[in-house]
This record gives structure tokens, C-alpha cells and sequence, in this order.
């Protein structure tokens, strides 16, 4: 039963169209203000970065007129010549860099701003979207998979808007400043050094685009590798019953190698193209240089710019340095191809996990605190009363009905399967009267668990009808309907946080009271007292420093402050020993006292005095009836309580 | 420190060719990228003075060469590198993978599973990015910084002392600024890692939040902490966004010194100091920025190699960690038969723990006998049977199987006669088939159906859709418990033990099938030596004999019969189970 998520994971995420747009629309959607700050600065640093070069030039003029002076008239006079000159310059220069710096200042700090509001931003949405999923999601993908969008993919998504955009804007700002300030030198030389700009950005095109992709390979081979080294170190004990270890190690071993060839790739070629585009920008200079040289020297070709200037020094010597600055920009930006390609297949994860469908409810009938009047007739009250109704508005005549909440479930004719293909469940009907214990014996996979996840609609029925109250379940608001549920399950998870916060967890309003009260009934409050910090002890990684049995009284505590009218335990005491259990029966019994209960158990022991049994098997219900009636047809059930089976 | 440094050096064998070679390349890469300004210096000074075209191509191609030269030098530092690298990252990924593979259950206990994954995986990417920063840039920026400043004295004398000025004042700035961010970054990191582990809990805990209908509880909770882990990055790189204005107020300072003594220096020396043509004086400008991008790439993987040492030590900590079973100097490769005695056994898991987990415990079993072990939470069943395979030694007293102390054995021969399956199992992703091969490789497919209905675990295999071939997912959870629990007994029946071990491993079982499997175990391998933990005493209630732990000493043993007429204990349990008697049960 291979599942489709294998399939999944196979597939490699492509980066779709459209994700770049969307991670934009993520920047910009709280930060549309600090972005054109952030442009606009980025532009000014752009600027000023550029035109530094152009000042440098007025300094060789200074020398050499005043060089001039020195020649005629003294080293006084060209002195006095120069200085004020120089202090002027320097004084318009510190002004110039002053804004650039400012700008450089306002725009990274601004950026710090947007780029852990985004992440944050995409992170919420992403949890918040994630809770809505329906059970079926988080059953079907391995959790390692979600796990990995919130802390790796999230990270290449940090790189990018902090690291990459950042620099690329600036980059191609002064990419294009540098070009018409070049226009305005030689559009000959420009021209020179637009095709070394073409030469790079190829090369770029080639290496770089080989990096990326060894990149995202080696992302996925590191994925790979960890969730193999979890899974073992989960296994490691039992690696050991087995003496498995050898084939461990070449099991790993495997896994390494390719994660080691993708480094490796990945890493070489990242590497050697800022060498190879360093050096293209020298090669390009230097060839500037000899272009620059030839036609001062020639003197006979025509300089086209938009000064107008004819070539010599004062033409060339800006335009070399603008050179250098301009292949450096290229270089830099270049360098970014590795962690746009990361984050493309990144968020392209992260946005089918926002994009996956959430978990439908159309219902409509919602819960509310009632009130009876001396007649017996239901009203509606804002505040806790103890008592709940059913507020169920008919469209069809605008009117409103009210139904007490009692518990009362039925099934009619169910059908049920996880996939279409397979149904799980045939013509289930039961019936179960507000304070009846309902009990669902059978062997594995005979379909009791999925029966529960029907009630409380983790899973949706195929066919057949389930009344809640007599009001059809699928008109129920999903939240008002598990509200009305409690649950225990066999695999308990506890929440980081104190006792007190964990039990709570049931009813958030409860007072310190009802929490304690509830642990009473659990027959948790002995063992929590006894606790280091008593309520107060924090649990950690699911209650890790508890054992089984305790998390699982915690549990019970936490259903029983929510006091809800039906209760599902799920094999909810199979993990505690008998002893304790005994401890926990006679807490459950007292919590099961005036609900409706739907009890699945293996030790029959535990759902003899039940109302109703019901024995399954291949999801159908082949006998029902209390204890005394099931025994004395001496039918499967009877087999099941005394072991005197036939083999099949 | 040192010994840190030691033990993770060992993982550059094999790469020690690259390791070394990097460096040296980026040596020679730094040393041309340093001329490259002088030679161009001559270049500009050429053009600027006499154009004289044969200059200017003397100089041009010299610069070529150089080009080349450093791209050749670049090109292979980082293909060494690259390969160093991903080489150093094999050697220790698999240095700390074997060693696990070498720890006892002690050894895992210590570190627990999931710090060994955080180990393994989080602490390990920062050592291998700090191995990277620390053969490539930690070998170039302060190379670059010396040459740098060496070619500027060189080209322009006594003005290359405004960076001598510059770069401490820089350097100074920059590591404040390290110093302010560090502890900052150290504390969010951690509430960052609690955050990731909330969302781990809501994944696993998924149901319990909807049936509570908690969705937007834990939305809020979540917004909240992701928010202070907001606010903690912010604050950090607050912090961190005074580097780049800084860098520029040095460049620019720099700069503006340098023009302001320049232009004088020339025009005062009436055109005298010509070594300081325009050539000269922008490429000065060039090294300096090549001085002060050392020192932030200095500050840069100071911050990241000092974030990564608490992972190295924790990574060493792992390596250096010594397996507590010691193997035997002439051990023994043959189990005699599947006997096994306790004299005066007592056990504590740690010598720091205060409690012994088992003592006094003397206890003969017989080969081929099935004996069930009964007993409350904490009562030491799991420590008593832990023994026996050797998963732990006894801290007194000795084991032994077969009449040799299992101390004496090899540890596979052992472990391959005593079969256990642990309360806390798990099937690997795989498929059913390569599950149960764990039990024995060379296992046919006949032999495998042959043990699967052993454990009844048969008829709901061949009910899935693959059969046998079925893909077990991750984690197994894709079978239900009982379903896992079955295929863990047959995987270790494959071993075809001369002792077999069942601790608690048929709780999620239905009462039948579990009956079954007893019955299978009766009439199938008579021979093997069956020790069943169970809570329900109908589980164990057939065994020859029944131990009874209360608090890690031995309470009673018996048959049923016997127990139930003597021990006060088995009877309170036989009776919870059994709350209105007079069923067949006793039959």
C-alpha cells in the first residue's frame, strides 16, 4: 500500500511559474512603504557609488593645472592654487558619501524589518493555514516533509530576500548608472564593455546554472540523508537487537557518497565562477585599455558620446576605473544564482503547502449556552449556564429551532473508505442513547478506530447518514460538533508547557479548581503532586520526562475538564499496567457517568459492563448486544471473552 | 579546544591533498590579485603620460598572464576545495554515523535519540560550513589584508599609513559589533528551535487539536512566539546593519585622506612624486577596499566559525563518546542451548543513579521453558529481560546463557540467539519484505509466510494490496499497532533464537489473535526459550512458570494456579482483569 505521498516526495518541486510574483506579493504586501524607502535609497546609493569616479577625475585636473601654476609661477602659488580647490571637492565628496551613507544605513535596517516580517508573515500563514488542513493531510504526508518547509525551505527563503534582492536591485541599479555615465564618456568603449557584460553573463548562464541545479540536488540529497539518519536513530536500539549495524553502514554509506558528490559539484562549481567572471572583468579592462590607448594615440576616430568630448586621458582613465566597478557589480550579482535557484524550489514547497484545500465545513448549526424556562422552551444566552443547545436556522422559512444538547448518535447504513477504491466500512447502523456506553470490540483493522474519526468528522462518510441529536452531522459546524466530543487516544500527545497548561488545554477558561478537580477524576492529581514543581512542572518534548501511563492520565484529565456530553476512548488505558489502570477505571467510570461513550478496548475485561458491544469484523458489525446477551449466543464474541476460538 | 580540533582534523584524511592544496592556491591567487592594481597602475600611468602603445601592450599582456594566472589559481583552490569540503563533510558524517552504530543502549540513552538527530543533522551542516569558511576565507582575508597593504606601501610609500590608521579603527567597530550580536543570536537561535519543535508537536498532536478544537489556539500561540523570534532576529540585525555604513565611513575616509594628501603630495613635489600618477592613486583606492573587505570578512566568519563551536563540541562529544559493552578478549561463537541464569543480579542505569533498577535477583530458567513476567509500571520487568541479549551489563552479579556468563560472548552470536522484540519498536521504510529479512537475510519467500503465520501477522499481509511487497512508510504508520507489533515478532522469529523475548509486544493485539500467537509458539518452536512480558495475565496465564517484579526485585514465581493462590499482587491484577469472574477464563 504504497501511499501517493511516496510519489510525491519522489517528484521534484518545480519551480513554478508565477512563484517569484508571489513571493513578492509576500514582501510587499505589509511593507509596500519601506520598500520604495528601500528603492529609492538603493537607487541614491547607486548613484553615489557611481559618481564617486567622476569626482576622482577633478582631482587629476586639479594636479595638472595646477602642476601648470608650479611650472610658472612657483610651488606658493600652485599650492595656494590647489588647496581651496581640494577642500572644496572633499568637503561636495564627504557630502555626497554622507547621503550614500545614509541611504546604505536606512535601507539595510529597513530591510531587517521586511525580511523577518515576511518570514514571519510566511511562517504564520503557513501554520494557520496548516491547522485548517484536514486530518487526511497530516495522515498521508510523512511529518518530516511538513517539518522541513518550516525550518530549511523557510531559510532559502531568507537568503533570498535579505541576501539576494537586496544586492541584485543595488547591483543592476549601478549596472545601469555606470552605463550612461559611460554614454556620456564613449558609446564606443561602452559598447566594449556591454559585450564583455554579454561574455559573463553566458559564462554565468553555463556555470552558474550548473551550481544551481547541483544545489537544489545536493538540498534534496541532504534531505535525504537526515531523514535516513533520523529514522535510523529512532530504530537504533532495535538496529542493535538485530546486530543490523553492519548493513546500517552500508546502507549509509550509499546514502553519503551521493550526498558527498552533490556537495561536492555544487560547491566546485559556485566556486570557480567568481574566479572566472573576477578575471573575465580584468580581461575586459584590460582590452578598454588597448581600445582606449589605440584611439587616443591614433587620434583619427571619431569619439561618439553624449559630451561630445573627443578621446584622451580625461575620457579614458574614468572609463577604465567604471570598468572595473562594472564587471565587479556583474560578478557580485552573479553570485546569487545558487540561492534564487534554492529558494524558487523552496517556496514553491511552501506555497502548495498554503495552496493544499482546507478542511471544508458547511455546516451551520452551532452551538450556544441555553437556558430553559419554566416551560421546558429553549432561549439563547451569551453566558456559561452549564446547559447547551443545538441553534439550528432553517432556510427554507428564516425560522430557528433550538435542540438540547444530549449526546445522542446514530448511525444509519454508513459506508466508509480512505480511498474510493477500498471501502473500509459497510452498513454500519448503531444507535447510542445520551449515557449509554457503546463498546467496539474486534480484531485490528476490523474498522472500530474509523468509526470514531466518522463522528467527529476527521473523515467524511461515503454513504449513509449519522444524527447527532437527530440533526444530520454534516449540518453541524465541525467546531461546535468536536466541542461537543471528548477524545483519548491510544498515542497521547502532550503540549511544551506546565501540568496545569496541558490539562487546561481541555477548556482554556477553566479555574485552578476545575483543573484540579479533573485530575482528581483522573486519578492523575496523586502523581502530579508528587511532581518536582507539582502543576507547575513543565513538560518537554511530549511529556518525555513522564511515563506512559501518567501522559495517559493526563489525557484522560484533559477530556474530563472539557466535560463534554459524548466521550470517545480510543484503547485510551491499553498502555497503562493493570494495576494503574484500576486506578484509571474507576476515574473513567466516573467521568463516563451521564455521557454518551464510545469505548474501544482490547482487554474485554474493560468494556464488559458496557450497554452495547459491538463486534466487528472487515468493518461490518456482526453481533451487538450487552455482555450477558453476546455470551449466551456463544457467537464470535463469546469466542473472543473465552479464547475458545476455532482457527480460521 | 584542542582536542576538539584533533579529533575533527582526523576527518580531512583522505582530502589532505586539497585541504593543503586550497590554501596554497589561494595563496598564489591572492599574491596576483595583488599585482593585478600595480601592473594596471603602470598601465594607467602609461596611458596617462606617454601613450606610448608598446608600453601599454607590454603591460596589457603582463596583465592578461596575470588574468589567467589568478583565474588558474582561483579555478583550483575552489575545485579543491569544493572537493575538501564535501570530503571532510563524508568523513565525519560517517565517523559520527558509525560510532552511534557502536553505542550500547547506555550510550543512546545518555545523549537520547533526538539530541543524536539534532547532532547529526543541525550541528553538523554548522561545522561543515565553518570547515568551508575556515579553508577558503579564513586562509584569504588576512592574506589579502597583508598583501594588500605591503603592495600599497610599496606603489605609494608613506600614504599607505592612512589604512595603517583605518584598519584597526575598522577592526574595532566590526568585532564590537560581533560582540553586541553573538549573545543576541544565541538566544534567538534557541527560541527559534523552540518554535520548530511547537510545530513538530501540533504535526504529531494534530488530532488532539482538532478534537479540541484548538485550531486557533494554537494559531495564536504560535503567531506569538514566531513573532519574539521576529523580534529577536530584528534585533540582532539591527545590530548587524551598522556593519555596512561602517565599512563605508572607513572606505570613504579612506579615500578622501588619501585624495586630499595625494593632490598635495604630487603638486608640492612640482610633479616630482610621479610614482603617484593617477594609476597609482586610484589603485590605491582599490586596495583599500581590498583591506577593509578582508577585515568584514574577517568579523564575518568570526561570528560564524565562534556560532559553530558549541556544535563542533557537541559533535566531539559524540565521537569521543566510549561504547560502555567492552567485547570480550577470546569470545565465545556458539550458544550452547537456551538456558538462562541470574546470580545475585543488580542493575542501575547510570552508576550516578541513586536507585538500583534491579536487585538481588537469582533466577534459574530452563531451556524450552515459556515463562511470563508480570508486574506494575516501573516494577523493572523491561530492565530484568534488557539484561539477557546484553543491551546492558549487570552492575553485580552475573548473566548467563547457556551457562556462560554473557559477557564472554560475542556480541552478535549472542544477540543472534537471543531474539527480542522491544516494547518501543519500529518497522523501517522499506518494504514488508526487507522488514522481515532483518530477521535473516537469506530468508525465502516461503520461509517468511512460513513465520508470518506464526504470527498470525499472514492473513492481514496478503489482504493489502502488495502483499508482501507492501511499502511500510516511515515510522510504520501505514499498519496499525497491532499490525506492527506482528510483523516485529516476525521479523525476530526469523532469527530463529534459541531464546526468544517479547516485552509487552503484543498490548495492541486483539485477545484471539494474541492467543494465537501463544498456541503458534507452543506447538511451532518447543525448543526456544519464550520470556512474555504482559499486562493481561491471560497472556501469560499458560506459561510454565510466572515471574511476579514489584519495585526491581523478584516478588514471586509460579504457575498460575500457584500465584493465584499465593501472591497478593497477581491476584489483585488476575481480579481487575477479571472484575466478575466465572468465565471461562479460568478454564
Amino acid at each position: 500500500m504504497k501511499r501517493e505521498n511516496a510519489a510525491q516526495m519522489q517528484k521534484p518541486p518545480k519551480a513554478r511559474k508565477g512563484t517569484l510574483l508571489r513571493i513578492f506579493k509576500f514582501i510587499t504586501k505589509y511593507y509596500k512603504a519601506y520598500l520604495i524607502i528601500v528603492f529609492i535609497c538603493l537607487a541614491v546609493s547607486a548613484v553615489v557609488n557611481s559618481v564617486s569616479s567622476i569626482f576622482m577625475n577633478r582631482f587629476i585636473t586639479y594636479i595638472e593645472d595646477s602642476l601648470a601654476i608650479y611650472a610658472t609661477d612657483g610651488k606658493d602659488a600652485a599650492m595656494a592654487a590647489l588647496m581651496p580647490k581640494v577642500t572644496k571637492t572633499i568637503i561636495v565628496l564627504a557630502c555626497i558619501y554622507l547621503t550614500g551613507l545614509i541611504c546604505n544605513f536606512t535601507y539595510t535596517r529597513l530591510m531587517t524589518y521586511v525580511t523577518q516580517g515576511t518570514l514571519k508573515n510566511i511562517r504564520d500563514t503557513m501554520f494557520s493555514n496548516m491547522q485548517k488542513l484536514p486530518i487526511k493531510y497530516f495522515d498521508t504526508h510523512p511529518h518530516g516533509d511538513i517539518m522541513s518547509y518550516y525550518t530549511n525551505d523557510t531559510e532559502t527563503l531568507r537568503q533570498l530576500i535579505a541576501e539576494s534582492i537586496p544586492s541584485l536591485i543595488s547591483s543592476g541599479l549601478i549596472v545601469l548608472v555606470l552605463l550612461g555615465i559611460m554614454m556620456y564618456y564613449s558609446i564606443w568603449l561602452m559598447l566594449i564593455v556591454l559585450a564583455g557584460a554579454a561574455v559573463m553573463i553566458l559564462v554565468t548562464k553555463f556555470i552558474g546554472g550548473r551550481s544551481a541545479r547541483f544545489f537544489v540536488k545536493q538540498q534534496k540529497s541532504l534531505a535525504s540523508a537526515e531523514g535516513y539518519v533520523e529514522e535510523m536513530m529512532n530504530g537504533q536500539k532495535v538496529v542493535k537487537v538485530f546486530c543490523h549495524e553492519e548493513a546500517c553502514k552500508r546502507d549509509f554509506d550509499k546514502i553519503n557518497e551521493q550526498l558527498f558528490r552533490d556537495t561536492r559539484e555544487a560547491h566546485r562549481f559556485a566556486n570557480i565562477l567568481m574566479p572566472i567572471l573576477g578575471n573575465i572583468g580584468n580581461i575586459l579592462y584590460v582590452l578598454v585599455v588597448f581600445v582606449g590607448g589605440a584611439l587616443i594615440v591614433s587620434g583619427n576616430v571619431q569619439n561618439l558620446s553624449l559630451s561630445g568630448a573627443a578621446f584622451g586621458v580625461a575620457i579614458v582613465v574614468p572609463f577604465i576605473n567604471m570598468t572595473r566597478q562594472f564587471s565587479m557589480n556583474v560578478n557580485q550579482a552573479s553570485q546569487h544564482v545558487n540561492s534564487i535557484a534554492m529558494a524558487m524550489a523552496g517556496a514553491s514547497r511552501i506555497f502548495t503547502l498554503m495552496d493544499e484545500e482546507p478542511e471544508a465545513d458547511n455546516g451551520y448549526v452551532k452551538l450556544v449556552n441555553a437556558k430553559y424556562d419554566e416551560n421546558g422552551n429553549i432561549t439563547e444566552c451569551p453566558e456559561r449556564t452549564g446547559k447547551w443547545a443545538w441553534k439550528h436556522p432553517h432556510s427554507a422559512d428564516g425560522s430557528v429551532t433550538y435542540t438540547p444538547l444530549e449526546g445522542d448518535v446514530r448511525m444509519f447504513d454508513v459506508d466508509f473508505g480512505y480511498v474510493p477504491e477500498k471501502t473500509v466500512l459497510h452498513d454500519i447502523t448503531l444507535y447510542a442513547e445520551p449515557g449509554q456506553k457503546v463498546a467496539f470490540v474486534g480484531a485490528t483493522g476490523a474498522g472500530k478506530t474509523t468509526i470514531t474519526n466518522l463522528i467527529n468528522r476527521f473523515y467524511d462518510i461515503a454513504d449513509g447518514k449519522i444524527r447527532y441529536d437527530g440533526i444530520n452531522i454534516n449540518k453541524i459546524k465541525k467546531a461546535d460538533l468536536r466541542r461537543s466530543l471528548g477524545m483519548v487516544l491510544q498515542d497521547t500527545n502532550l503540549f511544551t508547557g506546565t501540568v496545569m497548561e496541558n490539562i487546561r488545554y481541555g477548556k482554556l477558561d477553566a479555574t485552578d479548581e476545575e483543573v484540579y478537580a479533573a485530575a482528581k477524576l483522573a486519578n492523575a492529581h496523586d502523581f502530579i503532586t508528587r511532581l518536582p514543581d507539582g502543576y507547575n512542572t513543565m513538560l518537554k518534548g511530549n511529556g518525555a520526562n513522564l511515563s506512559q501511563g501518567q501522559r495517559q492520565l493526563l489525557s484522560i484529565a484533559r477530556a474530563a475538564v472539557a466535560n463534554p456530553p459524548v466521550m470517545i476512548l480510543d484503547e485510551a488505558t491499553s498502555s497503562i499496567d493493570t494495576r494503574t489502570e484500576a486506578l484509571v477505571q474507576r476515574g473513567m467510570d466516573s467521568l463516563m457517568k451521564g455521557r454518551t461513550v464510545f469505548v474501544i478496548a482490547h482487554r474485554l475485561s474493560t468494556v464488559r459492563n458496557s450497554d452495547v458491544i459491538m463486534v466487528l469484523e472487515h468493518g461490518r458489525i456482526i453481533e451487538r448486544g450487552p455482555h450477558d446477551k453476546l455470551i449466551a449466543e456463544r457467537g464470535k464474541y463469546y469466542q473472543l471473552y473465552t479464547g475458545a476460538f476455532e482457527l480460521e | 579546544m584542542i582536542t576538539m580540533l584533533k579529533r575533527l582534523a582526523k576527518c580531512v584524511k583522505g582530502y589532505t591533498r586539497q585541504t593543503v592544496l586550497t590554501p596554497v592556491f589561494i595563496t598564489l591567487e591572492v599574491i596576483i590579485e595583488c599585482i593585478i592594481p600595480f601592473i594596471t597602475a603602470q598601465l594607467v600611468n602609461t596611458i596617462e603620460r606617454d601613450q606610448d602603445m608598446d608600453t601599454i601592450f607590454k603591460f596589457g599582456f603582463i596583465l592578461i598572464a596575470l588574468a589567467f594566472g589568478s583565474l588558474i589559481c582561483g579555478a583550483l583552490s575552489g575545485h579543491f576545495c569544493a572537493t575538501a569540503t564535501a570530503g571532510f563533510a563524508r568523513n565525519l558524517r560517517r565517523d559520527l554515523y558509525y560510532k552511534v552504530q557502536d553505542f550500547s543502549f547506555a550510550n543512546i540513552d545518555k545523549f537520547s535519540t533526538p539530541s543524536l538527530v539534532t547532532r547529526l543533522t543541525t550541528d553538523f551542516t554548522n561545522v561543515q560550513q565553518a570547515f568551508m569558511m575556515i579553508i577558503r576565507i579564513a586562509v584569504r582575508a588576512p592574506l589579502m589584508l597583508i598583501f594588500s597593504l605591503t603592495m600599497a606601501f610599496v606603489m605609494s610609500g608613506s600614504l599607505a599609513f592612512i589604512y595603517v590608521g583605518i584598519v584597526p579603527l575598522l577592526a574595532f567597530g566590526l568585532f564590537t559589533i560581533v560582540h553586541k550580536v553573538l549573545p543576541i543570536f544565541r538566544r534567538v537561535f534557541r527560541k527559534y528551535d523552540d518554535l520548530n519543535e511547537s510545530v513538530q508537536e501540533n504535526v504529531e498532536g494534530i488530532r488532539v487539536v482538532k478534537s479540541f478544537v484548538r485550531e486557533d489556539f494554537e494559531t495564536q500561540k504560535f503567531k506569538k512566539a514566531s513573532d519574539e523570534v521576529m523580534r529577536g532576529f530584528r534585533s540582532a540585525e539591527k545590530i548587524l546593519a551598522l556593519n555596512n555604513p561602517l565599512m563605508q565611513i572607513a572606505f570613504n575616509s579612506g579615500m578622501l585622506l588619501v585624495s586630499l594628501f595625494a593632490t598635495q603630495l604630487i603638486v608640492s613635489t612640482g610633479g616630482e612624486a610621479l610614482a603617484l600618477g593617477n594609476g597609482n592613486y586610484s589603485m590605491l583606492i582599490v586596495y583599500g577596499v581590498q583591506m577593509l573587505s578582508s577585515m568584514m570578512m574577517l568579523s564575518m566568519i568570526f561570528t560564524m566559525v565562534t556560532m559553530s563551536v558549541e556544535s563542533a563540541e557537541r559533535i566531539t562529544e559524540v565521537l569521543n563518546e566510549k561504547s560502555t559493552l567492552t567485547d570480550p578478549s577470546s569470545p565465545v561463537y556458539q550458544v550452547p542451548d537456551g538456558s538462562i541464569d541470574f546470580d545475585d543480579v543488580s542493575f542501575k542505569y547510570s552508576a550516578a543513579a541513586e536507585k538500583n533498577a534491579l536487585s538481588d535477583i537469582t533466577l534459574h530458567i530452563r531451556a524450552g521453558e515459556t515463562i511470563g513476567i508480570i508486574g506494575g509500571t516501573g516494577s523493572s520487568k523491561t530492565s530484568l529481560v534488557q539484561l539477557i541479549p546484553r543491551l546492558y551489563d549487570a552492575t553485580e552479579g552475573t548473566v548467563k546463557v547457556g551457562g556462560i556468563d554473557v559477557r564472554d560472548y560475542d556480541i552478535e552470536t549472542l544477540r543472534n540467539e537471543v531474539s527480542m522484540v522491544l516494547q518501543k519498536n519500529v518497522l523501517f521504510s522499506g518494504t514488508i519484505k526487507e522488514n522481515l529479512r532483518w530477521g535473516d537475510p537469506n530468508a525465502t519467500d516461503e520461509e517468511l509466510v512460513r513465520i508470518c503465520k506464526l504470527a498470525c501477522a499472514d492473513e492481514f499481509i496478503e489482504g493489502l494490496p502488495d502483499g508482501y511487497d507492501t511499502y511500510i512508510e516511515r515510522g510504520g504508520t501505514n499498519v496499525s499497532g497491532g499490525q506492527k507489533q506482528r510483523l516485529c515478532i516476525a521479523r525476530a522469529l526469523l532469527k530463529k533464537p534459541k531464546i526468544l523475548i517479547l516485552d509487552d509486544s503484543t498490548s495492541a493485539v486483539d485477545t484471539k489473535t494474541d492467543a494465537m500467537i501463544r498456541r503458534a509458539f507452543r506447538e511451532e518452536i518447543p525448543g526456544t526459550t519464550k520470556l512474555i512480558i504482559a499486562q493481561r495475565i491471560s497472556s501469560v496465564e499458560d506459561a510454565d512458570r510466572i515471574i511476579v517484579m514489584e519495585g526491581g526485585r523478584i516478588n514471586a514465581i509460579g504457575t498460575h494456579a500457584q500465584l493465584l493462590a499465593s501472591n497478593e499482587i497477581y491476584r489483585e491484577v488476575y481480579e481487575s482483569q477479571n472484575r466478575t469472574g466465572g468465565d471461562a477464563d479460568e478454564a
